[in-house]
């Protein structure tokens, strides 16, 4: 079988500037913070960046990568408003397609399934309809005619994510509360890149934790990367918890200044 | 015992949860948490409510189930919750802004975004908090329309706005036009002050009543067993 094992910086060297990039997580919380850090490395450019978004947002707004955003949100949760990120959005340095939680969701499936859309029961008599104007509505067809937004697939050139633990193959196990999304955005993405806390060996996953932590399944992945650390500063339930330091730390630095200490560190700790 | 103001917000907050049955509480905001467990302590014990994280939990932190977002997203289009969501803007009619002030394109401030509202509001009761009422936030017309409002609604099968509740007072929509109403005012707070206080005019009945009193069971959970530390009063001055 494969292995997918890979570094960070080979992991991005596959992507180009220009490409839709979806990461996984929620707000802060296991973000795939190591290959983010890698992407900052690069001279990769021009994203349009697909994310509940947390500081993966923030940081590569802030740094001028970010052509075009889809979001709900960008938070860093214990700092609810994202600093960089709303400097950005002032500053009117990129296009936004800020939509829903659920049509973000809905999007994500119908990507993965392969539809052009699936119709949500959210949006309308919103300004979400008005600030994005490309969005279509339908009407059912049996008969109750209700009126839905046409949530279109939001298909992605590459997914970036990160877990708790992996096999060399790509099989990816979380062991926190909560998956988020991250399986959804590996199998609405073209090629996902998946870092992982530890990589074990595939009979290692199961041993102590149920066949249901395994969320990401391998033929969804292209390649893994071992990352200790690698969702810092953010979450990630139960290997570590946010470190707010750390958080309010890059909140409060310029972000030249703090970059240069964040992306010279190789376990991105930050100081 | 002297009652704060706090302490009437919560009881307000807990009212809207009487008679939800087996729904979940989704409160925002500190004080809407308070009165959520305590609506699921005395008049509303059915109540489903989380631990802030993915578990649903009991009074005492028994997990119950699970409910990560992708089920979170399941409950709400399902219509068994009643969330209470904060405002950064609210207008006459229920429409919230909690996305940007100014102009959406180049926003003057920044905010969260648009966040869950658009698909709250068109799918399960929602109410909002606001822990300072004033005239900033109790605008003519929202920035952007995040939670969807009764004039915006265009009828929509399963859209509601049960009450919004503030420092000051608590507000309906049980006027013809479903435009907002003053229910109730908090003790110790005047009709002119809310009117005073609000950016927009509001319907006043010709009696206005008091937010009710706490029983003393309710005031002895709120102060002694959900929340001993007097958070509340930090949300909320006196």
């Amino acid at each position: 079988m494969t292995d997918k094992t890979m570094t960070a910086d080979e992991a991005v060297s596959r992507l180009r500037s220009g490409m839709t990039l979806g990461i996984g997580g929620w707000g802060s919380r296991r973000k795939p913070m190591a290959l983010v850090r890698a992407l900052l490395r690069s001279e990769i450019t021009d994203l349009t960046i697909v994310a509940y978004g947390g500081p993966d947002v923030g940081m590569l707004a802030a740094a001028g990568r970010i052509r075009k955003l889809v979001a709900a949100f960008v938070t860093l949760d214990s700092i609810p408003l994202e600093p960089h990120y709303r400097a950005a959005r002032e500053a009117g340095a990129f296009e936004l397609m800020e939509i829903d939680e659920a049509m973000f969701m809905w999007g994500l499936h119908a990507a993965a399934n392969r539809l052009p859309f699936l119709p949500v029961r959210a949006g309308l008599g919103s300004d979400v309809m008005r600030v994005n104007p490309g969005l279509r509505t339908v009407t059912s067809p049996y008969d109750d005619g209700e009126t839905f937004v046409a949530v279109p697939a939001l298909r992605l050139d590459a997914a970036l994510v990160h877990v708790n633990r992996a096999d060399r193959q790509g099989n990816g196990q979380y062991l926190g509360p909560d998956p988020y999304f991250d399986d959804l955005f590996c199998e609405a993405a073209d090629a996902a890149y998946l870092s992982c806390e530890r990589v074990v060996d595939t009979a290692e996953l199961t041993k102590e934790a149920a066949p249901q932590s395994l969320l990401i399944a391998r033929h969804t992945v292209t390649g893994v990367v071992e990352a200790p650390n690698g969702a810092h500063f953010t979450s990630c339930a139960p290997d570590y918890a946010r470190d707010e330091a750390a958080q309010r730390e890059y909140a409060t630095t310029p972000w030249p200044e703090f970059a240069e200490r964040y992306l010279a560190s190789p376990e991105g700790t930050g100081s | 015992m002297t009652v704060t103001r706090a302490e009437y917000c919560v009881i307000a907050c807990a009212e809207a949860w009487r008679g939800n049955g087996e729904v979940l509480a989704s409160p925002m905001g500190l004080i809407p948490a308070v009165g959520a467990r305590l609506a699921r302590r005395t008049f509303s014990p059915d109540l489903l409510m989380t631990d802030g994280e993915a578990l649903l939990v009991g009074v005492d932190g028994t997990v119950e189930g699970w409910l990560p977002y992708r089920r979170h997203l399941a409950l709400v289009t399902g219509g068994r919750r009643h969330v209470m969501m904060g405002a950064s803007q609210i207008d006459r009619y229920g429409n919230q802004n909690i996305s940007c002030i100014g102009d959406w394109t180049r926003p003057k401030r920044q905010l969260l975004g648009v966040r869950g509202a658009p698909v709250n509001t068109l799918n399960n009761p929602t109410s909002y908090w606001v822990p300072r009422h004033s005239p900033r936030v109790f605008v003519e017309k929202v920035d952007m329309v995040c939670g969807v409002g009764y004039d915006h609604a265009d009828g929509a099968p399963h859209h509601r706005i049960p009450r919004v509740v503030s420092d000051l007072g608590v507000f309906d929509f049980a006027t013809p036009d479903h435009s907002m109403r003053l229910a109730s005012v908090h003790p110790g707070v005047t009709v002119a002050q809310v009117r005073e206080a609000t950016g927009f005019d509001l319907v006043v009945p010709d009696e206005v009543p008091y937010t009710r009193e706490p029983t003393e069971r309710e005031l002895r959970l709120i102060r002694e067993v959900i929340d001993p530390q007097n958070a509340r009063s930090r949300e909320v001055g006196a």
